[in-house]
């Protein structure tokens, strides 16, 4: 069920619907069933994946904080043990604690792991035997990604003793599969979700409303913008003959196109918890007005990227082995190779880690490895930087600040154009061409109304631009714009949301499309 | 304040249904000209007398079959409740939508379409289903008809299917906004060129003979209603030759009517009884008769009704009568443009496709 | 105290690291900084930073950091 499916919308009206007329203590419960039958609707052999990652979990978070309440208790009752006796007592808890917490690891990494690149490796071991292995028919569940990290987070804090572990194995599967953040995240953490993931929500016009306006705003952006310019973004990268300036079109296009359905969806996905009173974690922070790679990557998507932070670049930064090596290269490098290693190491195995979790296809690790050394030539620049900007007084000025953000941009979209074509040579070759065969033409003589758009397409997307372009730059510098429209009379409020609707509806690129021909009878 | 905003939610929604219904009206195709075969199946709804004789079927029927002429020579009171390409299961429902508003003595089903055996278009069943009212037989309709790519919500809104027209709206779209001519003489599309039958290819063998199981239960099913009503159900097969009508189906249908006690009367064959000359009496080379063979057939099979049917004369019977004064009166102006169109131009410029808003 | 404002500005010269209790927050340490910090603390006082302990709350401050130091050197 997408998104964008009549199905998930009536499913959706439904859940709304029964979640403010059951009472209270159903609404979790509900939201519970219909996250399942959500899932079982995409396919019953999914919930088998997500019933074993949720058991697995339930069972190893329910061990932790049982050995971590043994140890208080025991530390509280032998006050007298000394420090060393202490120490060593801890020592054997987190032992136990660190071998359930892996099994548990294994197993959810595993599965992911099997299911969704099992494929990969065998595609590439057989390039190298040189052919004859058959790819199996592997079935990856919906979202997998997802749900996996979003769990495998909430165990590992409830590991370091962060998080109160979940008793209730029902509120957990709640936790594990709630429906909007399925296919496409974000990935919340359970501190963050569970408060009102569980708790009752009455009925309120503000936070219901909000929620809608968001909804239809994701739709907006999906639907209107989104899939329209799809079309011909899949024109320009599926045939290898639109080079030079068309690459340089594609990329734009598609840095649009990425940026209207991810935060689409993600509208979508907040907007659902908000109209429940729900709340879940922000990933976008106007990512296209960012200064630095950098900065875009702490704006972009970020709740994945605050996941791999602190669950593998810190973890592998701050390890024995890490921290001595560090040391090592200090004594033996000199402090200025032995201070980058930390930062390097472990910023690598991040990206590559990035990458593959992107998608099993080399494209998405040389993409990650690319977003690498982008990320660490930025760093190494960066006192250059400074003394560019002490030098000149710069900082903060608009056409350099307009520059800045448009490099950011043009940069993220090159690196992203590893997405786009069918693999990493061509796409070396692609992007290329851009620099080397620039045919500024293609703009005046009617090239880009043959790539599958038309001229009302490019209306509809220019307008589509300029309203999202004029909301971003609200939101930049005064803030809530449905706020902004609440404290208009009502009638502004609903109008906008009718609006969106109407709009949404009559210019989406969905459905069958009308071509007339269809229709003229001429079978006989 | 709480009430205000309550008031200005319901009244945004009222306005916003209000909206989109309007949209639905201007983008779904009004088949006012060149295509109007997405017309016919609503204008029944327009009709102020009842009927003795329905016709059911394809374009067999609604292209071959003059009511206007089994009116002038009969006095019969006729519909022709066709569309294109109509399959057996949508005849079968637009026969059930019908009765709900009057009950015929004598249905008529042409048996062409019951060589399909499964959806097969999804523009044709727009045109045949979008005109229909709500019932449950439309969405038992919609039901038996939806292609793979369908979805029902998309009939009960067309907006969600026609919206992308918004880019391609025509003069007739806001001409007709909210009222539509009538393209139909009770069903009927007229046409009066002339283009003369060439000679078809020879048929191509098939491999398998059988007519389809969802098309024969749905006939039996038509049967069956017919015969639960006290209808009279005749089968024909109309007289043009292509697409080609195989024996071994002939037979089939033979089989059927006779273990069913209903008439069966393929016209292929009495073409000469008739009267017809495929050099004169088709418009489109022999695939669809012209309002002069239309005519010959509604007169010949006029007779046929008469003899075998107690079908009162209507023509003095006041009602009726200044109903199908009217009809007839649009059919001889419309057949006088039609003429005029010919003589003028060598060819008709406001009717088939030479008339599709570019 | 001393040493650890040492690595603090050996970092960013140009923050009062003695003064700004929003280090974290505010941006000002970025996760390449604090893996840099983790590295340096462990060179010069010799306590290994466990992950669980990154939050801000104790990276925010020099004198959270210091209090971190302490807490785990006593451990």
């Amino acid at each position: 069920m997408l998104f964008t499916s009549y199905a998930f919308v009536g499913f959706l009206a439904l859940v709304l619907l029964g979640y403010y007329l059951v009472p209270g203590r159903w609404q979790w419960p509900l939201l519970l069933a219909a996250s399942y039958g959500f899932y079982f609707a995409a396919s019953p052999y999914y919930l088998l994946f997500i019933l074993v990652t949720t058991a697995s979990t339930w069972v190893v978070s329910g061990r932790l904080s049982a050995l971590t309440a043994e140890q208080q208790a025991y530390l509280a009752a032998n006050g007298q043990l000394s420090r060393e006796e202490k120490k060593t007592y801890r020592a054997r808890i987190k032992k136990r604690k660190w071998a359930w917490l892996l099994a548990c690891l294994i197993l959810n990494i595993g599965i992911l792991s099997v299911t969704k690149y099992t494929n990969f490796v065998i595609r590439n071991i057989s390039h190298l035997v040189g052919g004859g292995l058959k790819p199996v028919d592997m079935i990856v569940p919906m979202g997998i990604s997802f749900y996996t990290f979003q769990t495998m987070g909430y165990i590992i804090d409830v590991y370091r003793g962060k998080q109160q572990a979940q008793p209730n194995f029902f509120k957990l599967a709640l936790f594990v599969s709630f429906f909007p953040q399925l296919v496409q995240g974000p990935i919340s953490r359970y501190g963050q979700l569970a408060p009102t993931l569980f708790s009752p929500h009455r009925f309120e016009e503000k936070t219901f409303s909000f929620g809608l306006m968001r909804i239809l705003w994701g739709y907006f952006k999906k639907v209107v913008l989104a899939d329209r310019i799809l079309a011909g973004v899949n024109t320009l990268v599926r045939d290898p003959a639109y080079t030079g300036a068309y690459v340089f079109v594609a990329m734009l296009f598609y840095a649009f196109e990425l940026y209207c359905d991810f935060t689409g969806g993600i509208d979508i996905t907040i907007g659902i918890g908000e109209a429940m009173g729900i709340r879940l974690p922000e990933n976008f922070d106007l990512p296209y007005f960012s200064k630095n790679i950098k900065e875009y990557w702490n704006r972009w998507h970020i709740t994945m990227g605050t996941w791999f932070t602190d669950y593998i670049f810190y973890p592998i930064s701050v390890c024995a082995p890490m921290l001595r090596l560090s040391k090592w290269s200090r004594e033996h490098l000199g402090q200025q190779v032995g201070k980058r290693v930390t930062v390097y190491l472990s910023s690598f195995v991040v990206w590559l880690a990035t990458g593959i979790w992107h998608g099993a296809a080399w494209n998405f690790v040389v993409w990650g490895l690319a977003n690498y050394v982008v990320i660490m030539i930025s760093q190494e620049l960066e006192p250059l930087y400074e003394r560019f900007h002490r030098r000149f007084a710069v900082r903060g000025k608009a056409p350099y600040e307009i520059f800045q953000v448009v490099r950011t941009i043009l940069l993220m979209s090159m690196i992203r154009m590893f997405d786009c074509y069918r693999d990493v040579p061509l796409t070396f070759a692609m992007v290329g061409s851009m620099f080397t065969r620039f045919d500024p033409g293609i703009f005046a003589d009617g090239s880009l109304l043959q790539i599958g758009l038309s001229g009302a397409d490019y209306l509809v997307l220019a307008v589509g631009f300029a309203v999202v372009l004029g909301v971003s730059l609200f939101k930049l510098k005064r803030g809530s714009v449905r706020q902004a429209l609440y404290q208009k009379p009502a009638g502004v409020f609903y109008g906008t949301m009718a609006l969106l609707l109407v709009c949404t509806v009559v210019f989406g690129a969905y459905g069958a499309g009308y071509d007339s021909a269809q229709f003229i009878y001429n079978q006989f | 304040m709480k009430g205000k905003r309550w008031l200005a939610a319901l009244l945004t929604a009222a306005v916003t249904v209000g909206v989109l219904y309007a949209a639905q009206r201007l983008l779904v195709p009004k088949y006012q000209r060149g295509i109007v075969e997405g017309s016919m199946v609503e204008e029944y709804y327009r009709e102020t007398v009842d009927h003795d004789v329905l016709f059911i079927g394809d374009c067999e029927v609604y292209e071959n079959f003059s009511p206007i002429t089994l009116w002038e020579d009969y006095g019969i009171s006729s519909y022709i409740r066709g569309s294109a390409q109509q399959l057996v299961w949508q005849s079968y429902y637009l026969l059930e939508d019908t009765l709900r508003y009057e009950t015929p003595k004598v249905v008529v089903f042409n048996v062409l379409a019951l060589k399909f055996n499964e959806p097969q278009n999804e523009a044709y069943n727009r045109m045949s289903i979008d005109g229909m009212r709500w019932s449950m037989s439309k969405v038992r309709n919609i039901l038996a008809s939806m292609t793979e790519q369908e979805h029902f919500v998309e009939y009960v809104f067309p907006l969600l299917r026609y919206h992308d027209r918004w880019s391609d709206l025509k003069h007739d779209d806001v001409a007709h906004w909210f009222g539509k001519d009538l393209v139909t003489h009770a069903g009927y599309y007229m046409r009066v060129d002339v283009e003369p039958e060439l000679g078809f290819p020879d048929p191509q063998p098939l491999a398998d003979y059988t007519l389809g199981d969802k098309a024969m239960d749905y006939l039996q099913r038509m049967t069956d209603l017919c015969r639960e009503k006290g209808i009279e159900l005749v089968l024909i097969k109309a007289p043009t030759e292509y697409p080609h009508w195989y024996e071994q189906w002939d037979q089939q249908v033979a089989d059927f009517a006779r273990e069913n006690g209903v008439p069966y009367i393929n016209y292929i064959p009495l073409q000469g009884d008739i009267g017809l000359d495929m050099a004169q009496d088709t418009y489109d080379a022999g695939l669809h008769l012209n309002t002069q063979g239309a005519e010959k057939m509604a007169a010949y099979f006029g007779a046929y009704l008469k003899e075998n049917y107690d079908l009162p004369d209507r023509r003095d019977d006041p009602v009726y009568a200044a109903a199908w004064q009217e009809k007839t009166d649009a059919y001889e102006r419309m057949k006088k443009q039609q003429y005029d169109e010919l003589a003028q131009y060598g060819q008709l410029v406001s009717f088939g496709a030479n008339a599709i808003e570019e | 105290m001393d040493e650890l404002l040492e690595i603090l500005r050996s970092l960013h010269p140009d923050v009062d690291f003695a003064e700004s209790d929003r280090l974290v927050d505010d941006k000002i340490l970025d996760s390449f900084d604090i893996v840099t910090i983790v590295a340096e603390i462990y060179d010069v006082f010799g306590v290994a930073v466990p992950a669980e302990e990154i939050v801000p709350a104790n990276f925010n401050s020099a004198e959270a950091l210091y209090a971190l130091v302490e807490r785990l050197e006593d451990e």
